[in-house]
């Protein structure tokens, strides 16, 4: 019988958000790429929420960029209105959201990906993967721990037509596509987000390779026509004046566009009322969902129960996009049924008389406890098969973007005999990310916090260009010339510190009454510049007229230089802290550690290591369960190995 | 990596006053020099008029290694004690690394004073077992020795553990308990309101948290005072005083009470199931817990009564059996002498001034299965045979049958290490808001003092910060 047969490097199956991101690092790396999705009508599209960034996404989102990502531009050239969150904040909690035309959003990523060298979009369903055992090196503490050293290799993917791709790495980035299905109070449908046919062939075939999946779910609300809605009941949300683009690449002058509003009202007692006397039809009150949904994203439902003392909650009526006339009901997402919805929104001010376009509904869908992973995104017992996105337990589209990048960096250097690359905790949020997914428990769809980053003083959204560039240079997706820019930016942030605070000033007449006219105590000795803009009443801009020998800078370097000096002492803490931290994720464990010979780790924490398989004694220290007694140990019993491995 | 400085108390204590400090790390000859002047330095300092004057010479640093030198410990001016210290050198020490050994004969209180010295100076409390764990990954034991270095590790660990929580008194700990979930609710409120500003507004919220902040640290304090005056651990000897009811417990308690005014009462606020005094009987610290009266009964109530009583008593160093010697021995002294086995104790014969109805032989026959202990005659009412029973405690201490929880002094200064590393970061809390800095900078350290509190009570930090957000804010968008 004819077969169709073609050959690839890299498969990419779902084309969201992650694998949008993974594809096309793959691609421009230079390896032949094939992306597969069940609806090329579904190419990065956004199934829930209509932002892209805020509250520590946005750092994302920046970091994404600085490597060479494609989300950030995509997003500028799509956004229908721009806020810097906490403005008022300190820098590192600083974080831009978009507000995005989502149908613009999806075309534009999907020409994209239409336009991209060496990519291949093709619409259709994975059905199986296909594998060939590799068995590694010989050496004898491999045959006592043969479970770890005989890996699968992954070889190819089969489609529903009985078709095969040939290819070196697969990169699974199903979203939440998997067995889905989409719940409606007593209406059930076996369908993946907004309706889209789900995979329903996959799972199978994953658990038949050994990967252990888990249940997840979300949610999301109603989408109404904006013409049944009364604006007038509402406090009008508009963008910021001068809006910031997300990408390093974009012309800041290309996004000062006209922006649209949001809109805010609240829920009331009769909302709440309506919803407690219906939590019986709800799914998952009545115990009819099993996965495990978000803490940080509650239903309404969850918000009325969890947070009865509560008498109103906020919601942000959002457009979907410039060209229709949906509106995103944020803050209410539901899966009570239909009857129940209506009268539930039609009781909030201004949409007493709403007309729901698309129903609120809850998704389950298979994801995988991603503790199966290695740092690096690939399985730890599969050689090339790589996964990104919600399918690793995330949520978010910012998440799975994040997840993407690195899962399609990393399946291109493995095929191209590169090490891998892996980001840790104190160079940027992703490292935050993955570290987390991989190394702790999760037991709910895991969204990006700022408080997650225990180094994020130093991990801010302004500064993602000087963490990562240089990095996405090296792994080939920034150019020479871009990385040039930020070295040469670099250089002038640190010239003009040192300068500031070399330059001392002495106490003049004209200096102490400039100092007096500004509120601040006059100098009794020469200070520096910099002390003086150290001091609360001060920015870098504001001593400018004492300051005479300024070289023009541009507005980037500024800031780096204001934060820099006014944020030295804490900055300086958090140095030293990475430093600490460095050292013991450069203390590498053997790969071949057989973890049920250590008598002297308690049982517990032999489990987890075991499990985890960490790569070194810090990332070791972070499995909750495992105790600094218990790396002490292993530390002994590291040094022991490496002194009999050196002997034998 | 490890090159951080630690000491410990190398010895374990005892009445007989010497005991050595070992200081381990890059600095330990740096501390030394701070706080120790060899004789001839210090006469030097003595006649000094303006004492700031004084040229410390660093002499320790520039001592020979396997030197031994006598000279006096100084906290600042004041002389704590007469001691000897011992310089080894790296590579050629016990850890490998520069180590110095203080030998003090001053007693267990003033050997805390130069271990607590040591500690401001630099050097942190060491881990249990990390002497041993540097010496070996510094190359410096053999490798056969790993798998015992590893049980030790462990071993070491699980009792500090255990020490440190069973030492903590039931009050203290919950102090604790409630002060961090005070700081890990604001570390909440303050990531709430930044992961969802449109929805917690943080207007005025740093002078609201800056009242929270000064009770947190007057409490802190409070237990930082506490600590030094022993009232946070059950130090000493654990005894527990057992008896049926009526056989003069309390009445002997109150005795030795009357004896020693050195009672040290306990932090308000208590609940306990049993009274607990700290008392010291002839130089020798008792932490004596006075059980409910033990009764062979089928009452529940009284059952418990009786299983607490056990308890104590499993986890006591000394026992006090008091028999009213007026009544006769029944079913329920049987129980107690279930309870004896293995234990070391000390029988009172009370109410000796009373027609006895127990004798001595009596109580000698049933108790012929048991070897270590004293019956003592005695009459609280009439304040006879307290000071045999001293006697009899002194003489179990000094040969060692009885011994001082060696643990104890450590735990005290681990916990005070960590209370003080609390109230210093909430104090960087209270200059940030003062300096105007922006919430985000409080949760750092809000979140070091969360932590430090924890390290007390056995807790680590884990998920607790994620979890209260979604547990006390609704995170709405």
């Amino acid at each position: 019988m004819p077969e169709f047969r073609e050959k690839a490097d890299v498969c990419i199956i779902g084309a969201g958000h992650a694998g949008c991101e993974a594809a096309l690092a793959c691609a421009r790396l230079g390896l032949q790429t094939v992306i597969f999705t069940v609806n090329i009508e579904s190419i990065a599209m956004m199934p829930c929420n209509p932002h892209i960034g805020g509250s520590s996404k946005g750092h994302l989102v920046r970091e994404i960029d600085a490597l060479g990502g494609e989300m950030g531009k995509n997003i500028d050239k799509t956004f229908l209105q721009s806020k810097m969150l906490n403005r008022s904040k300190g820098p590192a909690v600083h974080s831009l959201r978009c507000q995005a035309d989502k149908a613009q959003y999806s075309r534009f990523m999907r020409m994209i990906l239409e336009n991209q060298e060496n990519l291949t979009i093709k619409q259709t369903e994975v059905c199986e993967l296909l594998f060939e055992d590799s068995i590694e090196k010989n050496t004898e503490n491999d045959i006592k721990n043969r479970l770890d050293s005989i890996k699968k290799k992954i070889v190819g993917v089969k489609i529903l037509t009985g078709g095969i791709y040939e290819c070196r790495a697969v990169i699974l980035c199903t979203g939440t596509y998997l067995n889905a299905r989409c719940l409606c109070g007593e209406a059930i449908t076996y369908t993946g987000p907004n309706g889209m046919q789900s995979s329903t062939h996959l799972s199978k075939a994953l658990e038949k390779a050994g990967i252990k999946l888990r249940r997840f779910k979300t949610g999301t609300p109603a989408r109404m026509d904006r013409r049944s809605i009364d604006f007038s009941k509402m406090e009008e949300q508009f963008g910021d004046e001068r809006v910031i683009p997300f990408s390093y690449e974009t012309n800041p002058e290309d996004v000062q566009i006209k922006q649209e509003s949001c809109y805010l009202t609240y829920t009331n007692e009769e909302t709440h009322n309506i919803i407690r006397a219906n939590l019986d039809r709800s799914p998952i009150y009545a115990g009819v969902i099993e996965g495990t949904g978000p803490r940080y994203c509650p239903s309404i439902e969850d918000k009325v129960v969890k947070f009865s003392d509560k008498n109103r909650h906020q919601v942000f009526i959002e457009p979907e996009g410039k060209y229709s006339n949906e509106m995103y009901v944020d803050g209410m997402s539901s899966s009570l049924p239909e009857d129940v919805q209506l009268a539930m929104y039609r009781t909030v001010p201004g949409l007493e008389h709403c007309k729901i376009v698309r129903n609120a509904y809850a998704i389950e869908y298979d994801c995988i406890d991603p503790g199966q992973l290695q740092l690096t995104l690939e399985f730890k017992h599969i050689k090339g098969l790589f996964s990104a996105g919600q399918f690793n337990g995330s949520s978010g589209y910012e998440e799975a973007a994040a997840q993407g990048l690195i899962a399609g960096i990393n399946a291109a250097r493995e095929i191209q005999n590169k090490d891998q690359i892996v980001l840790d905790r104190s160079q940027a949020y992703i490292g935050v990310l993955i570290d987390d997914l991989v190394t702790k428990e999760n037991t709910e769809p895991y969204r990006m916090m700022t408080s997650r980053a225990e180094y994020r003083l130093l991990l801010r959204q302004d500064n993602a260009d000087l963490r990562l560039r240089k990095i996405g240079y090296e792994v080939g997706l920034i150019s020479k010339e871009q990385y040039e820019y930020v070295c040469e930016k670099q250089k002038q942030i640190e010239e003009e510190i040192n300068r500031l605070k070399k330059t001392v000033i002495g106490a003049s007449k004209d200096i102490q009454e400039f100092l007096i006219s500004k509120g601040s105590s006059p100098l009794r000795t020469g200070t520096s510049l910099a002390e003086i803009i150290c001091r609360p009443e001060f920015t870098y801009e504001s001593v400018a007229e004492i300051d005479k020998n300024r070289p023009l800078l541009s507005e980037a370097v500024i800031e780096q230089v204001n934060i820099s000096i006014k944020y030295e002492g804490y900055i300086e803490r958090q140095v030293r802290q990475v430093e600490q931290f460095k050292k013991l994720e450069k203390r590498f464990i053997p790969e071949n550690i057989c973890y049920e010979d250590i008598s002297g780790i308690r049982i517990e924490a032999r489990q987890k290591l075991a499990k985890h398989r960490p790569v070194s004694i810090g990332q070791a220290s972070r499995i909750s369960g495992v105790s600094p007694a218990d790396i002490s140990v292993l530390l002994v019993y590291i040094e022991q190995m490496k002194e009999n491995s050196e002997k034998g | 990596m490890m090159t951080d400085t630690i000491a410990a108390i190398a010895t374990a204590f005892s009445e007989s006053g010497i005991g050595i400090i070992r200081i381990s790390g890059e600095n330990a000859f740096n501390i030394a020099d701070k706080i120790f002047l060899r004789k001839k330095d210090f006469e030097e300092f003595c006649i000094l008029e303006d004492k700031s004057d004084f040229k410390n010479k660093g002499f320790i640093k520039n001592a020979k290694a396997y030197t031994m030198h006598y000279g006096y410990i100084l906290d600042g001016e004041t002389v704590l004690d007469e001691v000897l210290v011992s310089v080894m050198r790296a590579p050629k020490s016990y850890t490998a690394e520069d180590v110095v050994e203080i030998n003090c004969h001053g007693g267990i209180f003033i050997l805390q004073k130069i271990m607590e010295l040591v500690i401001r100076n630099g050097a942190r409390v060491a881990e249990p077992g990390e002497f041993t764990k540097r010496a070996f990954l510094n190359g410096r034991m053999d490798l056969s020795e790993a798998e015992a270095v590893m049980d030790l590790i462990q071993s070491k660990n699980e009792f500090a553990l255990q020490a440190s929580i069973g030492q903590l008194k039931g009050s203290v700990s919950s102090i604790i308990k409630r002060l961090r979930s005070k700081i890990i609710y604001e570390i909440a409120f303050i990531e709430s309101a930044l992961d969802d500003p449109e929805n917690y507004s943080t207007d005025g919220y740093g002078k609201k948290l800056f009242a929270v902040l000064e009770e947190v640290e007057g409490e802190v304090e409070d237990l930082i005072i506490h600590a030094d005056d022993g009232r946070i651990l059950k130090e000493g000897i654990q005894t527990v005083i057992l008896g049926k009811p009526n056989a003069g417990k309390s009445s002997f308690l109150n005795e030795l009470l009357g004896e020693e005014k050195a009672i040290v009462t306990d932090i308000a606020g208590t609940t306990r199931d049993a009274l607990e005094e700290n008392i010291k009987l002839g130089g020798i610290n008792l932490h004596i817990i006075d059980t409910a009266g033990i009764r062979k009964t089928e009452d529940t109530v009284e059952k418990i009564g009786v299983e607490k009583a056990r308890k104590y008593a499993s986890e006591a160093d000394l026992i006090v059996y008091i028999v009213d010697s007026s009544v006769n021995l029944d079913e329920s002294d049987e129980e107690i002498l279930e309870i004896l086995k293995d234990k070391h104790f000390i029988v009172l014969l009370n109410k000796s001034d009373l027609n006895t109805a127990v004798t001595e032989k009596e109580v000698t026959n049933k108790l012929k299965d048991f070897s270590d202990y004293e019956i003592i005659k005695i009459s609280a009412l009439k304040h006879q045979g307290i000071d045999v029973f001293e006697e009899a405690v002194k003489k179990m201490f000094f040969n060692g049958t009885i011994s001082f929880n060696n643990e104890v002094i450590i735990t005290s200064m681990r916990h005070k290490e960590a209370l003080l590393e609390a109230k210093e970061s909430i104090c960087m809390v209270k200059q940030s808001i003062d300096a105007g800095m922006s919430e985000d900078f409080y949760s750092i350290d809000l979140m070091n003092a969360y932590a430090a509190l924890g390290r007390i009570i056995g807790e680590e930090v884990g998920d607790d910060l994620v979890n209260e957000i979604f547990e006390k804010f609704c995170m709405g968008k």
